[in-house]
């Protein structure tokens, strides 16, 4: 008896040490499943934008319903709001005044932003051409800001300045005084949070607030709508917790409810599920313990071991099912069966080893939470479960349903030949589709809608608001030598706006010009006593007199006494914001990010090649993110067929080991192997490219599958399996079917990607191995 | 952005209410369905531009083109090229290679500006006379109607507008602005319109 206690308590002891290290996770949705664990410079970068870059502080606001003057008043209530509240850190809605502080700085700072501020400019001739052209442009219908500011600005810098910032990007509309989309049934606003893009709890946070800033200042029948890369993630968590909730808890249901239907005994579903819960719990705590974090995919993952380990205990209950002898047939259930068993559980756990080795967390991730939820499935099945069944226990015999079963299986033979039939069509129809056959785009992993991506494509077309695809990087060991960078890159792609190559770029030298930058411009000023003698000469025969520019030579004098733009200027400015989303410490080193915005006329793509080009020996890094991304999820996706390949040798050599026979390994493999291949074909020819996701789905299949393919090969000596062996099967592979069929329900793509494969796949397996046992039982 | 833009329409406006040629008889009523009845008119135009800072006005010139019901064009030749578009709410600005487009529903005063000058053409004298007291002085061989804007914001962009002709023609339109500032437009009818 106390023989008997020890493997109860230890496993009582790692449950509840498992519970606990489970309880004490972290849980997230982030990025960090996607980073690579030893990423190249350009993805460390691209994982840097995303969670701590401009890129994922992004919120954009949208504001329905009611009509514009509604909406308008709820916008003006709403940034206000906001840009109280911490969680923000700017928040832009287009009314008017919000951005008379920029506007000030940039009158002020003239001379030191603008690029055309050169000696030449400020000659004699150089100032008359500047002038006459000014005057040429206040004559005109657009000289409105220049007539203003004419006796302070006579060059004009103020208007170049502005134009040179609205080139190449369209301001967003108003509506009663806000910005509006384009159709102006939305108020728009765009900010920026404190969180990173990463920090979900911080981006859930910041929403929470601007959802309850909305509440408290908009009038009823007005809707508030967020997007953007952090909102996503807040989504993402919440829908993947949302589903994987909803899903186990149905996939559970219908388990339970054909366990019961068949064991007629709630004690044996409760014993029977004991194995799941300690795989499930196993599984996390090994992957906490392991990454110190969970992934919302691998807890979504996470439901599916009821597939497998639910199995083990149908196998123990259904095949000693009878009320005499119960505990001695389970004594001699272990010794007959247990082994086959065992080898599935092994080739199982090859498989998904496999992935431990996968340079993507996310897929590593998966690897562990299976191999250690398996590894725990079966060890309580085999040493703890048969000493906590009380003496008497047994559920109702199958053996009647098996019979019906042994008389099909007698039938299959006449239909061995269908397999042969479905194997060669699925290659036909894999070999068309070869190029098509994987998804290429890291999209494919996403929780979004289409409607979803869609809405927010909109918004950031109203307001004007880059995706950021398109990036060069720039690096210096401090600030200043990252903007002197930044600044060589932008000499370097001005010849690209020029060919129309790109429409524009953003640069952090706009907004702040490096110290020495400032210092060649404000040189370029002259000595006002030089200056007053230049300007007589350059406005002889203008209506312009000298005397009326004091507030012209006044500037220019404060720009030779030492005024600079510094940093703190900018602080709380529209203008900081978009310079600290471009100018950013990492690791001791400062970036500049100059975002590239593509041609309208090429729908927004860039020559890629001639960027690169234009950059070459500028030491800066020129970054497609989309493209860095897609290539990124390939390089995952086919380390992962490696691997899955490595796996799948792996469980042959533990197979010939085991059975030391190749005819006997083929007899396993054979109906694996048709049904991955045409569980692949039946996607392919449902037009559903292959992810990442499918990819584990197929390791499941074969994980699951091993185990009736190794009971017909067990079998396969004496002929057809007994009729509970049978039974047994067609349970086991009834919760499969259920519970991942529960999944393929799902509209997050991934856990419907997993539902539809595993649910096909050991349906298939099963249907395979019975054809083609008792295609050979009767060769024999 | 703003105050520019303000600017830029108000000379859209002088441009508009100059192209229209003024109806035959003399009074308000029947100047305002005179303008409703024109479909479309031409006339060149010279502009004087008095600026505060400057000794002498700056001088441009070219060519108006109206088309009912609310499109206009002023093409200005000299000193420097440039044409201005207005097409229902698009306004539309080139001048050498820039080109500026702006709906005008994104400035509601502007537009509540342009509105009103519509109703004018419009024939709708309710309209404008929501939006600005009129003065009508003169007889019809020499009138001349002023218009004063109502609300603050309008006062804002123009402080007044006054427009003068003979018997059926517009000659001159100018408009105040709020700084002392103002804008002289001499126009010329050509023939070719109806």
């Amino acid at each position: 008896m106390s023989r008997a206690r020890v493997p109860l308590l230890a496993w009582l002891a790692a449950l509840v040490a498992a519970a606990a290290i489970a309880a004490g996770a972290r849980y997230t949705a982030d990025l960090s499943a996607f980073l690579p664990r030893s990423p190249s410079p350009a993805q460390q970068l691209l994982v840097d934008q995303l969670r701590e870059g401009a890129v994922g502080r992004v919120m954009l606001l949208a504001i329905e319903g009611g009509d514009a003057a509604s909406r308008a008043a709820a916008s003006r209530a709403l940034a206000e709001r906001l840009r109280a509240d911490a969680r923000f850190a700017y928040v832009a809605n287009g009314a008017a005044g919000s951005t008379e502080r920029e506007r000030r700085l940039l009158v002020e700072h003239r001379y030191l932003l603008s690029p055309a501020v050169t000696p030449e400019r400020f000659s004699a001739g150089g100032l008359r051409e500047a002038i006459v052209d000014n005057l040429d442009t206040v004559a005109s219908s657009a000289g409105g800001l220049a007539q203003a500011l004419l006796a302070r600005d006579p060059t004009g810098e103020v208007a170049r300045l502005a134009e040179a910032r609205m080139a190449g990007s369209a301001p967003p509309l108003s509506r009663e005084g806000v910005w509006a989309s384009r159709d102006g049934e939305r108020a728009v606003l765009l900010a920026r949070t404190a969180a990173g893009g990463a920090d979900t709890d911080g981006q859930a946070a910041a929403m929470a607030a601007a959802r309850a800033a909305f509440d408290a200042g908009s009038a009823s029948g007005l809707r508030l709508r967020m997007s953007g890369a952090g909102v996503f993630a807040v989504q993402s968590r919440a829908t993947m917790k949302q589903e994987v909730a909803r899903v186990a808890a149905l996939g559970m249901a219908l388990v339970a409810v054909l366990l019961l239907a068949a064991y007629r005994s709630p004690a044996a579903l409760a014993f029977g599920l004991l194995p799941v819960l300690s795989g499930a719990l196993a599984g996390v705590a090994a992957v906490a313990l392991g990454f110190g974090v969970v992934h919302g995919i691998t807890l979504g993952f996470g439901i599916t071991l009821i597939g497998e380990a639910v199995d083990y205990a149908v196998y123990l209950f259904v095949q000693t099912a009878a009320p005499q002898d119960a505990q001695a047939r389970r004594a001699a259930w272990l010794a007959e069966f247990w082994p086959t068993i065992r080898l599935g559980v092994l080739t199982s756990l090859a498989g998904f080893g496999a992935l431990l080795l996968s340079g993507f967390p996310g897929l590593a991730q998966l690897g562990l939470y299976s191999v250690c939820g398996l590894a725990a499935a079966a060890l309580f099945t085999r040493f703890v479960l048969p000493s906590l069944l009380p003496a008497a226990f047994h559920v109702r015999d199958l053996s009647p349903f098996g019979v019906h079963l042994a008389r099909l299986c007698a039938a299959a033979p006449r239909w061995r030949g269908v397999v042969t039939l479905l194997v060669i069509a699925a290659a036909v129809v894999l070999l068309a589709k070869r190029d098509a056959l994987w998804a290429s785009s890291l999209s494919v992993l996403s929780t979004l809608s289409e409607e979803e991506q869609a809405y927010d494509g909109r918004l950031r077309a109203d307001l004007g608001a880059p995706d950021a695809r398109y990036l060069v990087v720039a690096e210096g060991n401090d600030a200043q030598e990252a903007l002197r960078a930044a600044e060589r890159v932008g000499t370097a792609l001005q010849p690209l706006v020029a060919q129309g190559v790109i429409a524009g770029f953003d640069s952090p030298a706009t907004y702040l010009p490096s110290e020495a930058t400032q210092g060649a411009r404000a040189a370029s000023l002259p000595p006002l006593r030089e200056l007053r003698a230049r300007l007589e000469r350059a406005l002889r025969g203008l209506p312009l007199r000298a005397a009326r520019l004091e507030a012209f030579v006044a500037d220019v004098a404060k720009v030779h006494a030492g005024a600079r733009l510094q940093r703190a200027d900018l602080e709380g400015t529209g203008l900081g914001v978009a310079l600290d989303a471009l100018l950013l410490p990492r690791a001791g080193r400062w970036l500049a990010v100059l975002p590239l915005r593509g041609p309208p006329s090429g729908g927004g793509f860039i020559d890629t090649g001639q960027a690169r080009e234009a950059l070459l020996g500028s030491g800066a890094e020129f970054l497609d993110l989309k493209a860095e991304a897609d290539a990124l999820y390939a390089a995952y996706l086919g380390e992962a067929i490696a691997l899955s390949a490595a796996g799948v040798a792996v469980v042959l050599l533990l197979l010939m080991i085991a059975l030391r026979s190749a005819a006997r390994v083929g007899r396993v493999a054979a109906p694996l192997g048709a049904a991955v291949l045409v569980t692949a074909a039946l996607l392919a020819a449902a037009g559903e490219p292959l992810t990442l996701l499918h990819l584990v789905g197929f390791l499941l299949v074969v994980a699951v599958g091993s185990n009736y393919a190794l009971f017909f090969e067990h079998a396969a000596a004496q002929g057809p399996p007994a009729p509970r062996v049978l039974a047994s099967l067609a349970l086991a592979n009834a919760t499969t079917v259920v519970g991942f069929g529960v999944l393929a329900s799902s509209h997050v793509p991934v856990l419907r990607a997993l539902g539809v494969t595993v649910a096909t796949g050991t349906l298939l397996a099963l249907a395979f191995a019975a054809l083609l046992a008792g295609a050979r039982g009767d060769a024999r | 952005m703003a105050p520019r833009l303000e600017r830029l329409l108000g000379v859209v406006l002088l441009a508009w209410a100059a192209a229209a040629p003024a109806a035959p008889s003399w009074d308000v009523e029947r100047l305002l369905a005179g303008f409703a009845q024109t479909r479309e008119a031409r006339a060149s135009f010279v502009e004087r531009k008095t600026v505060r800072v400057l000794e002498r006005p700056l001088v441009s010139s070219g060519e108006l083109r109206f088309a009912a019901p609310d499109r206009l064009e002023k093409r200005t030749l000299r000193p420097r090229p440039e044409l201005l578009v207005l097409d229902g709410d698009r306004l539309t600005l080139e001048r050498g290679e820039r080109r500026l487009q702006l709906d005008l529903r994104s400035y509601p005063e502007v537009a509540a500006f342009v509105q009103s000058i519509r109703g004018t053409l419009a024939g709708d004298r309710e309209a404008l006379e929501r939006a600005y007291q009129l003065a009508l002085e003169g007889d019809a061989a020499s009138w001349a109607l002023t218009l004063v804007p109502r609300t603050p914001a309008m006062s804002d962009l123009v402080a007044r507008v006054r427009i003068a002709g003979r018997h059926a023609e517009i000659s001159v339109v100018e408009i105040v602005h709020a700084n002392g500032d103002r804008s002289l437009m001499s126009v010329q009818r050509l023939p070719g319109a109806r």
